[in-house]
């Protein structure tokens, strides 16, 4: 990069604030999916929104494009660099700003950690719902890039359901504040498609936050089946009773075995395994939780616990929330998977995967959000064989392609990112997809934030039919039309 | 603030005159298309034609047919709010969603629906409670309402404290771009992050982007008993702020949780229960603790209908929303007492906890709400709040209905420009002159 403008960004945020060293750059080269990586020319560490505002400003002016960066947890390549560009890391802007608990709202800065925001209001019976299991050192503004989600979403709604008011840098450098402290701000709702948009739309600086006062009762209970087709027929009797529990996952012996091996949550050995949790006021979940209890075991259940303590509950939650990382246990390598599909097509697809599975000699472990039929699959292999790593990649794929025949999405919560912009042609068409870059073209027309991402093609934003007008990246000799 | 040029078409009015509608009758079928009458009329402005396509495809053609000929365009389905937002600058051809009216998909073991826009609430709502199900909302007029007209108004009451607004239960549209692209996004999954969230974008924008013509939501089992409601006199609005405040605060599951307050009577706040028997019961009796410093008067659930009483009869009336932090209820219906005296007008308003609220007006003299409201929105404004003017009497002036959109208002020229760039959808009617 040239050494000017490294000067310029120094002068912004300060000799510690900027990274430009080979070694250092390393760290940078990659978020959560590791097999993606691009050294960016330089990383820069800002500690305000005025110093986020004057990166972007020079950024604009030479043409650089920049990738915004929380904590680099991201599964889908979101935060991976790009080439000649520069990442802007928000870990040093990671403070709470307000804490207003009589309007339940807190105003973060994008680096403070998902859970800090929980951490801080807890001792006041409050809690931030959105819970990845990344909680612990993911960030707030990956989490609104992302539009995170997590067990308890079921009930509770994602990030975008939490997240009022952001303010942005957008990419010409200006400042817009989206939403805000009320709810419904007069104009269009940017707060609703900036959440999810990965970074390509501008830099968050500030987050308002809905926080949740914790339900007077929580009751969790474990169940163990024969089959995760029992499993799954217990998940639609509990959804069929008329029932919205706070949460319920699954999980396959494949992914139970792991867990056991990585974090001992004394998981019964079973074919399917459910987490079910009901919360709300007492009386309430005791009839309902006795309901859950005779579904599970009319569906064939051969083991019910229901966690007597808080520190039980805990457990019961390790496990499922230290899956991914649990399955390094049991394999080499693999890749974590997230699709999702109509619940009701689970015991199909799955009979699917396995089929598919035992066809590339690839083993496949299924975690699953049940109750609102997001995989995960993970997909084992052992990069030292060859020629595992390239069939663990197209038979992660395939499974894609199958929640996408089945009705569902290529991505529930982990984003598009880097890795699965092409299969977005799968499950939109052309013009699905131009229109939704319009508002790309309308935030970023130079297409400087995160290019690159999300979309298979970028659209060029200066395009009028029958008439031809240089786009700006034309002008600006960045891009050619072929 | 810039002007919205965005609506600034390309000698559109000129081109009016010589229009040839028999164009469109040629593309979509001369049965689809009939001359406007007085009742088509928006915000007065009366259009020269009404088209009723009989499909989504009939509905692109007649909208890119309109986008070319330079003809300004309003979409609409039940017209029981076309009246909100401002008046059109210019309005050529009403576009009629009323036929697109199937129930694509309730796939109700899945909890979710994809519905036509053209689908009125009330059709929605009994054909999902076969299966026990309901999409959260209760917006004003069920019956006529449809699902496009509730999605660009964005219109919720007093369920939303629970089951959040139409932005939370959306999953998916279908677009009609005025140059007639097809376009959807979302998905009938619940969960689902792929591409940007066109759902959002299009849910409260009035029909300025794009045509809804499909929508799929995710729904909510119906409460298995009737629910119970409870309602408190309070001494004073900070009363009944104060209850409310402490609702929220509690571990109370409720349903909704509105304070109701007008000119000549006490303020009183009302809660829902919904949910098994038990839980209902020790509900009551913890909101009842609660509430122990105001008077219980009584458990009915009519009173959820109070939202949509503030429009009974209400021609010389203004009715508007506000949104003000939920801990500022009492102090909006202080603002609202002060501006509503100086005019010697009649006010009520209809708060929910989510700090949502409606106020309606009704003066002597017609000038003197528009100044009240101008009053209302200043106040308002200052605190992060706003005020949207649903309807106005006539005689009360020329007021914005939307207020300011802040320092994101560039932006949304912008966004639409790029979906409109003719400014064929609803020119001038949203924000800002967009
Ligand atoms: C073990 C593990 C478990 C996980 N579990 C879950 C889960 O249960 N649910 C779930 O949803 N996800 C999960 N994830 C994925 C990941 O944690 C989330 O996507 C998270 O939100 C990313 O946050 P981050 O701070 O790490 O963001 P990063 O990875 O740094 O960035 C993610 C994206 O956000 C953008 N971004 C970051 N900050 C900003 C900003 N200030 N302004 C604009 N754009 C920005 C980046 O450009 C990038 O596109 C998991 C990941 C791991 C490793």
């Amino acid at each position: 990069m040239d050494t000017r403008i490294l000067e310029e960004f120094r002068a912004v945020v300060g000799e510690r604030g900027l990274i430009s060293s080979a070694e250092e750059l390393h760290t940078y080269e990659c978020d959560g999916l590791t097999n993606f990586r691009v050294m960016p020319e330089a990383v820069l560490l800002p500690e305000s929104a005025e110093q986020v505002q004057a990166i972007v400003r020079v950024c604009h002016r030479e043409r650089i494009p920049f990738v915004a960066r929380g904590s680099g947890t991201g599964l889908s390549g979101g935060a991976l660099p790009v080439e000649h560009g520069i990442v802007i890391s928000t870990a040093r802007m990671n403070r709470i700003l307000e804490v207003d608990l009589t309007n339940q709202r807190v105003a973060v800065e994008p680096g403070v950690i998902n859970l800090d925001v929980t951490g801080r209001v807890s001792p006041h019976g409050f809690f931030y719902a959105p819970d990845p299991s990344s909680q612990s050192v993911c960030s707030i503004g990956g989490n609104v890039a992302e539009n995170s989600g997590g067990a308890h979403c079921l009930k509770y709604g994602f990030t975008t359901t939490h997240v009022l008011g952001i303010e942005v840098v957008l990419p010409d450098g200006s400042m817009v504040h989206l939403g805000g402290r009320t709810l419904d701000a007069p104009g269009y709702d940017l707060p609703g498609v900036f959440v999810g948009s990965e970074g390509t739309l501008g830099v968050t600086t500030k987050v308002i936050l809905r926080i949740v006062k914790r339900p007077e009762c929580i009751q969790t209970l474990l169940a163990a089946f024969g089959t995760t087709g029992e499993a799954g027929a217990a998940v639609s009797g509990i959804i069929a009773a008329g029932m919205v529990p706070a949460a319920i996952e699954m999980m396959d012996n494949l992914s139970i075995q792991a867990a056991e091996a990585a974090v001992h949550a004394h998981y019964p050995d079973c074919g399917g395994l459910l987490l079910v949790e009901l919360d709300g006021p007492a009386a309430e979940v005791a009839s309902l939780m006795e309901r859950v209890n005779e579904i599970c075991r009319s569906c064939g259940a051969t083991e019910i616990r229901v966690a007597q303590s808080e520190a039980e509950r805990a457990v019961f939650w390790k496990g499922r929330k230290a899956a991914f990382a649990a399955v390094g246990r049991i394999s080499p390598n693999y890749i974590v998977q997230d699709g999702v599909i109509p619940r009701t097509a689970l015991p199909r697809i799955l009979e699917e995967i396995e089929r598919l599975s035992a066809a590339a000699g690839i083993k496949v472990a299924n975690v699953f959000h049940a109750g609102d039929g997001n995989l995960h699959p993970l997909v084992l292999y052992d990069r030292r064989v060859p020629g595992q790593e390239h069939a663990a990649e197209e038979l992660a794929m395939r499974i894609l392609e199958l929640c996408v025949e089945a009705g569902g999405s290529i991505t529930g919560e982990h984003g598009v990112g880097e890795e699965k912009k092409l299969m977005m042609g799968k499950m939109f068409s052309e013009p699905d997809l131009e229109t939704m870059q319009l508002v790309r073209c309308a935030f970023d027309p130079l297409q400087l934030s995160n290019p690159s991402k999300v979309f298979p093609r970028p659209r060029l934003c200066g395009e009028k039919p029958g008439r031809y007008e240089p786009h700006p990246l034309e002008v600006a000799g960045i891009a050619e039309r072929f | 603030m810039a002007q919205a040029d965005a609506s600034s078409r390309g000698g559109a009015g000129a081109a009016t005159a010589e229009v040839s509608w028999d164009e469109l009758r040629g593309a979509i079928g001369a049965e689809q298309v009939r001359p406007a009458g007085p009742a088509d009329a928006v915000a007065s402005v009366a259009p020269r034609m009404v088209a009723e396509p009989a499909d989504v495809t009939q509905l692109a053609a007649a909208l890119r047919w309109a986008n070319d000929a330079g003809i300004a365009v309003a979409p609409r389905g039940g017209g029981t709010k076309l009246g909100w937002g401002n008046a059109p600058k210019e309005l050529g051809l009403i576009l009629s969603t009323k036929r697109l009216n199937r129930i694509v998909e309730h796939a109700w073991a899945d909890l979710t629906v994809v519905v036509e826009a053209g689908v009125t609430f009330g059709k929605l709502q009994s054909a999902l409670a076969e299966h026990g199900q309901r999409l959260a909302v209760d917006p004003l007029w069920p019956e006529n309402a449809t699902i496009g007209g509730i999605l660009s108004t964005n219109d919720s009451g007093a369920l939303r404290l629970r089951f959040g607004g139409l932005r939370d239960l959306v999953i998916g549209v279908t677009l009609v771009l005025p140059d007639g692209t097809l376009a959807k996004s979302g998905g009938k999954v619940v969960k689902n992050v792929a591409g940007y969230d066109l759902p959002k974008l299009a849910t409260g924008a009035l029909g300025t982007l794009g045509v809804i013509t499909q929508a799929g939501f995710r729904l909510h089992p119906v409460p298995p008993s009737e629910g119970r409601t409870l309602t408190f006199r309070a001494g004073s609005v900070s009363e009944a702020n104060r209850l409310i405040v402490e609702m929220q605060g509690s571990a109370l599951a409720h349903t909704s949780l509105q304070a109701r307050a007008q000119h000549d009577a006490q303020p009183e706040v009302d809660v829902r229960f919904d949910g098994t028997p038990a839980g209902i019961e020790a509900q009551c009796s913890t909101a009842r603790k609660l509430a122990a410093f105001a008077v219980e008067t009584g458990e009915s659930a009519e009173v959820w209908n109070a939202r949509q009483e503030l429009w009974r009869k209400a021609d010389s009336s203004a009715v508007a929303k506000f949104s003000v932090l939920p801990s500022h209820i009492a102090a909006a219906c202080e603002t609202v007492r002060k501006a509503a005296d100086k005019g010697g007008m009649k006010w009520r308003i209809v708060a929910q906890g989510t700090g949502l609220g409606w106020v309606r007006l009704e003066a002597p003299k017609p000038e003197h709400i528009g100044d009240a409201l101008a009053t209302l929105r200043a106040e308002f404004e200052k605190d992060a709040g706003s005020l949207f003017i649903a309807h106005r009497p006539d005689g009360a002036g020329a007021v914005d209905a939307w207020g300011s959109p802040g320092d994101a208002y560039p932006l949304m020229v912008r966004v639409k420009q790029q979906f409109d760039p003719r400014g064929t959808l609803n020119p001038g009617r949203f924000v800002g002159g967009i």
